[in-house]
């Protein structure tokens, strides 16, 4: 294979390139973008602006997956963090002052950034295994979101909060800003400081990274602190762009497509090496996987078996035990326990 | 016992892994109604061996024969039809599951496919009581009990399979002395009763003690199979180093022509200890010296040096630093006060197998600095090229991943992300294990130049030979005492393996 | 002998029921009658056939989450052939117990052979399965066929003036079958030593392969009917049925004492567990002013205490090891 094959990004970027190039011939107006009003319009912009929340999610998933760990109750603080933030502005008496938003956002996000804390010192500090640990955010968050909506939906004016996620800036959705900056920092944290060294190598080997020197916790904890806040901007995003608060539905699923996202970037659920790059191609690949479905006609909620298959594809890829299996399948099939014993070193 | 047939007899055994001669033509032989101890040190191919007969690994070349006749085994339960059964070092049994369940499942008595936990929890404790002599209640978990009893239960689901030999795999390395007596009694109980035992373990005391005869294994190959009565103490911890005697008198004695001089006490341990560890000690360590750990594999070496790093919590005692007055508790406290530690587990404890050597080089210096005095790329390459260039590194390419590498060019990257921390005391555990002859010598040679430029050192190595050569001053440990410090200039050889040997 | 500690978590559990019940036995007038219990069986009866499979697949060590998604398919497929293609059920209902069995099965195998974490794989199975409902329709689809409505209506009298619902008969005898099952077959011991141990499990002989399979056909196929004893109850089938059924599931598992880790726990547990759930739900039904999201509050809540109780439980049990 030549190095530009092997290069992280060259499978997810392919897979990609061949949904917009079938999208281009099943329609061939796909690509066009018309300006309208001063913003743009068109398929492409519409993937990225209503793929922003899922590619916030996805990337505070990517460096919590990258120490070996899991966060299943991203959904639940989408719905959470959209929840008080609509429920303080629809409750002020100007909807659109200003303080009032960027307090009501702040808020928000304060509270994603303790429920992120909350499972980070579940995990790191209690020692419960991730996937468990998350799972009490996942299932008592939606009742939080659902308490704090009071089980309505909860609608705000504001044409203010709305531009948040459907707005416009140099004629481009103001979403795309919002996740922008988002990556921007989580690139600038983990790689011009040492902290993505420091969660690879917790994910890879936490025994070894402590003999080194890592405060293993700290690393596990604030990655978990950042994926909450990260699901709480996604959270505002999404209230913002529909203005309006669902703590029933608002971020249901989130956290599968997340891993989904993460797992397509060629991030491991094993833990180590991330991509935080992959992983937002992934979320795109995500989102233009559904549009397409819309477009060519066919039920949206079949999109669900194409996932269903892409998440096999990928995994049957990364598993050690398929490729031998592949690899040597003419090999003789005695000790099967060397095989297990060696499966179960591993 | 010479006119019996063997029960079982492994001839011509070879084994290999992707790039490892594990087992070389090795042979086994085990009489009816003996115990025969299996010794070897690290690597020796004793746990191999072992996997091989229990069908957990395969066997590349050799015959095994049960009773004269040739098995072939293909599975822990082939391996269990013929007979033969094991108790591991780490007892296999599940910690959940009743103390009857555990001898019993797979296997338990059932009537209309539906079992029987009255005559199941019945049958396992007459077993306990008449064949081990254990009166406990079966119907409780097995992590209820003690890691001996678990021992034991072990051996009664063993035993259950009516097997003919019983192999022991290092069953007494987590039990205390009475424990230990317990576990003789019913091994001779067995013997007695026909039953074949092979004792895999590296207490040398307790290899007197219980066994007949004495396999002994080095580095793959079979060294020899001896009377126990016959093999003197002396001759039996040579065979297993893999020394002559009359080599030995021609090695250098503590690096004796190279004298340098010693600095102030840097750092002291005083009655420290942990409980199934080691027994309290004292030990000090002085700038510049480089202080070496000898004794057998148990012998509590690792476990001293884990808790000079605050790698372990010690039960008695304490680590100090009389020159800055602190402690030591823990790694990052140890890694503070410039110390570093160069763990014997090198893929679980050391290597971050997915990371490049460039930075695993610079990992700790950069936990040391945290994380936002991120050493820059260029610097980290200039740093990696360095010790890549001073160390020999190959193949000399900073971003190869750190598990494509040789276990020699491993273990001097984990050396490099050490020194790069400037330490004071370096602790190296086994820092030579399983590495090439080439690589070993540039080691050694580094750690004597080192020393020579103030640091101190302590050093582990079940190679005698390299232990003399690299230290000042030893210390000499054995089944987890420290029994001798020496330091005298004179000492001989013979004296150092008389006292690693014991009695 | 002092309460052997295995039993702590499952003594908390019932103890929990008890006091839950009598707490509203007490506070409102009504809730302390026969038929309150058997509602608590009849509304969570397709819970607790699910949650018997989910206690199997935990108990050894794995996770399934593709039940909701194939008690949803469950229906569809019943729906499907019995109203659109005209099939009778007793060739039907046999077909979607089989198709679950073999949807378990084929996730089972690709978590053994490929080594692949049963978390991932079960969330592919339930996206397939969610999936393929909408594939068959992606509207309601209602049953009226008689053999349906008349399981949907037949109410099995009991002594003291109560009733019982075919499926919640159905629940119980699976959760009588899970507990032979898990306590006197040599599957049910492998389960729990595949669980407590799966290197140890294998070097004991035990047929490791076999048994993590079978676990997963074993919860497929109780998904499978748990989706035809929804279908008795909702009369339709839906792709939207038990969506986030899975997390009730789980946490009546977990609710009903049984080890998220896997090794440790009781069928009985899981039972409890669902009732926990129904009488959290009857409490607020009956509270009136309280709303329907305090349900998943305070089982978030309970998930959480009992995780912490058997942290703290094989946390001092570890230190008893050494």
């Amino acid at each position: 294979m030549s190095p530009f094959m092997k290069h992280h990004l060259f499978w997810p970027l392919c897979v990609l390139a061949a949904l917009l190039l079938f999208n281009l011939c099943y329609s061939p107006d796909f690509f066009s973008i018309t300006i309208h009003d001063g913003h743009l319009y068109g398929s492409l912009i519409d993937i990225l602006n209503f793929g922003a929340p899922l590619i916030l999610v996805a990337i505070g998933m990517t460096l919590v997956v990258a120490t070996k760990g899991i966060d299943l109750s991203v959904g639940s603080i989408v719905a959470i963090s959209g929840a008080i933030a609509c429920l303080r502005i629809s409750s002020g008496a100007d909807q659109n002052s200003m303080g009032l938003i960027l307090g009501s956002v702040l808020l928000a996000v304060l509270l994603s950034l303790v429920l992120g804390a909350w499972n980070g010192l579940l995990v790191s500090g209690a020692g419960i295994q991730p996937i468990i640990a998350t799972l009490i955010l996942m299932v008592a968050g939606r009742g939080i979101a659902q308490l704090i909506t009071g089980g309505q939906i909860i609608t705000v004016t504001s044409s203010n909060y709305a531009y948040i996620g459907s707005g416009s800036l140099a004629a481009l959705p103001f979403s795309i800003f919002v996740v922008a900056l988002v990556l921007m920092i989580a690139l600038l944290l983990t790689r011009r400081t040492a902290l993505g060294l420091f969660i690879e190598s917790v994910g890879c080997n936490p025994a070894a990274s402590s003999m080194s020197g890592i405060r293993a916790h700290w690393v596990i904890l604030s990655v978990y602190v950042f994926c909450g806040v990260c699901a709480g901007i996604a959270g505002l995003l999404l209230s913002s762009n529909v203005s309006s608060a669902d703590g029933n539905n608002a971020g249901l699923w989130y956290e599968l497509d997340a891993i989904l996202a993460v797992v397509i970037g060629g991030t491991s659920l094993n833990g180590g090496r991330f991509y935080l790059t992959g992983t937002v191609i992934g979320a795109l690949i995500i989102q233009t996987l559904t549009t397409t479905i819309y477009m060519i006609g066919v039920p949206p909620e079949i999109t669900l078996v194409v996932k269903a298959f892409v998440v096999l594809a990928v995994c049957l890829i990364q598993s050690d035990a398929f490729r031998a299996a592949i690899a040597a399948r003419w090999k003789s099939r005695h000790y099967p326990a060397e095989k297990e014993m060696g499966r179960h070193v591993s | 016992m010479s006119t019996q047939m063997p029960i079982l007899q492994m001839t011509g055994i070879h084994k290999r892994f992707p790039g490892v001669k594990a087992l070389t033509d090795v042979k086994l032989r085990l009489y009816p109604g003996e115990v025969h101890a299996l010794m070897g040190e690290n690597g020796a191919g004793k746990s191999t061996l072992i996997k091989v007969l229990t069908g957990v690994y395969s066997i590349d070349e050799g015959l095994v024969e049960m009773d004269g006749t040739p098995v072939s085994i293909h599975s822990p339960q082939d391996s269990q039809a013929a007979g033969i059964s094991t108790v591991y070092q780490e007892v296999n049994l599940c910690p959940n599951l009743s103390v009857a369940e555990n001898i019993f499942i797979g296997r338990e008595p059932r009537r209309f496919g539906c079992i029987q936990w009255k005559e199941m929890n019945l049958r396992a404790a007459e077993l306990l009581t008449e064949r081990m002599n254990l009166h406990i209640d079966v119907t409780l978990p097995l992590h209820s009990y003690s890691v001996a009893v678990q021992q034991l239960v072990a051996i009664a689901r063993a035993l259950n399979i009516s097997a003919k030999v019983l192999i022991l795999d290092e069953p007494t390395s987590s039990l205390d002395q009475n424990e230990v007596d317990q576990l003789f009694r019913i091994m001779r109980k067995l013997q007695q009763e026909g039953l074949s035992i092979l004792f895999v373990t590296h207490f040398l005391d307790q290899m007197y003690e219980i066994s007949d005869r004495v396999t002994i294994l080095r580095g793959g190959e079979l060294v020899g199979e001896y009377m126990a009565k016959e093999l003197s103490r002396l001759d039996l911890v040579l065979k297993m180093i893999g020394k002559e005697l009359h080599l030995l008198e021609e090695l250098p004695v503590l690096a004796a022509e190279d004298q340098h001089s010693l600095g102030d006490e840097l750092i002291r341990a005083e009655g420290l200890g942990r409980k199934g560890g080691i027994e309290p000690f004292d030990l000090s360590i002085r700038k510049g010296e480089v202080v070496g750990l000898a004794g057998l594999l148990g012998s509590g070496r690792t476990e001293a040096a884990r808790l000079f790093f605050g790698a372990d919590k010690p039960d008695f005692g304490q680590v100090t630093l009389p020159a800055s007055g602190g402690g030591v508790h823990s790694p990052r406290e140890a890694i503070g006060r410039r110390i570093a530690f160069c763990s014997e587990n090198r893929k679980t404890e050391g290597i971050i197998g997915d990371l490049t050597v460039r930075e695993n080089i610079i990992l700790a210096l950069q936990a040391k600095d945290g994380m936002f005095r991120t050493i820059s790329r260029k610097r980290q390459e200039e740093l990696a090229g360095e010790y890549i260039r001073m160390l020999n590194i190959n193949p000399p390419s900073p971003d190869q991943l750190i598990k494509n590498l040789s276990g020699g060019n491993q273990q001097k990257v984990l050396l490099a992300r050490w020194l790069l921390t400037e330490p004071q005391l370096f602790i190296l555990d086994e820092p030579t294990r399983g590495i090439d002859i080439g690589a070993k010598a540039e080691i050694q040679k580094l750690v004597l130049t080192l020393s020579r430029q103030g640091m101190s050192f302590l050093f582990i190595s079940s190679e005698l030979e390299e232990v003399l050569r690299v230290s000042d001053r030893i210390a000499i440990l054995r089944d987890r005492r420290k029994v001798k410090e020496i330091s005298e200039k004179d000492m001989s050889q013979q004296q150092i393996m008389q006292a690693i040997a014991g009695g | 002998m002092s309460l052997n500690r295995k039993y702590i978590p499952i003594v908390v559990t019932i103890l929990l029921f008890i006091v839950m019940f009598t707490a509203g036995s007490f506070r409102y007038t009504g809730f302390f009658s026969l038929q309150v219990l058997m509602n608590l069986l009849i509304d969570n009866a397709f819970l607790l056939i699910t949650a018997v499979g989910m206690s199997f697949v935990i108990l050894s060590g794995g996770i399934d989450l593709s039940v909701g998604s194939v008690i949803a398919l469950s229906t569809m497929v019943s729906a499907g052939l019995v109203q659109q293609q005209g099939w009778p059920p007793a060739v039907v209902i046999p077909l979607v117990l089989l198709m679950g069995a073999v949807f378990g099965t084929l996730m089972g195998a690709m978590i053994h052979y490929f080594a692949i974490q049963p978390f991932i794989v079960t969330l592919a199975g339930m996206f397939l399965a969610r999936g393929l409902c909408y594939v068959i329709s992606i509207d309601t689809i209602t049953i009226d066929h008689s053999f349906y409505t008349a399981m949907a209506q037949t109410r099995i009298p009991l002594p003291g003036g109560s009733f019982l619902s075919i499926s919640a008969v159905i629940a119980l005898l699976a959760v009588a079958a899970a507990i032979f099952t898990a306590h006197y077959t040599r599957f049910g011991r492998n389960v729990y030593a595949l669980g407590g141990n799966e290197q140890s499990s294998l070097l004991m002989g035990l047929p490791v392969a076999r048994t993590k399979v079978l676990v997963y056909t074993l919860s497929g196929f109780c998904s499978a009917l748990a989706g035809v004893v929804f279908t008795f109850y909702m009369l339709s089938g839906y792709g939207l049925h038990a969506v986030g059924f899975e997390l009730d599931t789980i946490a009546a598992v977990v609710i009903g004492g049984t080890l998220l880790t896997g090794g440790v726990g009781y069928v009985l547990g899981t039972f409890f567990g669902v009732l926990i759930q129904g009488v959290i739900q009857t409490i607020i039904s009956f509270e009136g002013t309280l709303s329907s999201w305090w349900t998943k509050i305070v089982i978030g809540l309970l998930l959480f205490i009992f995780i912490l109780l058997q942290r703290v439980l094989s946390s001092r049990r570890l230190t008893v090891k050494e």
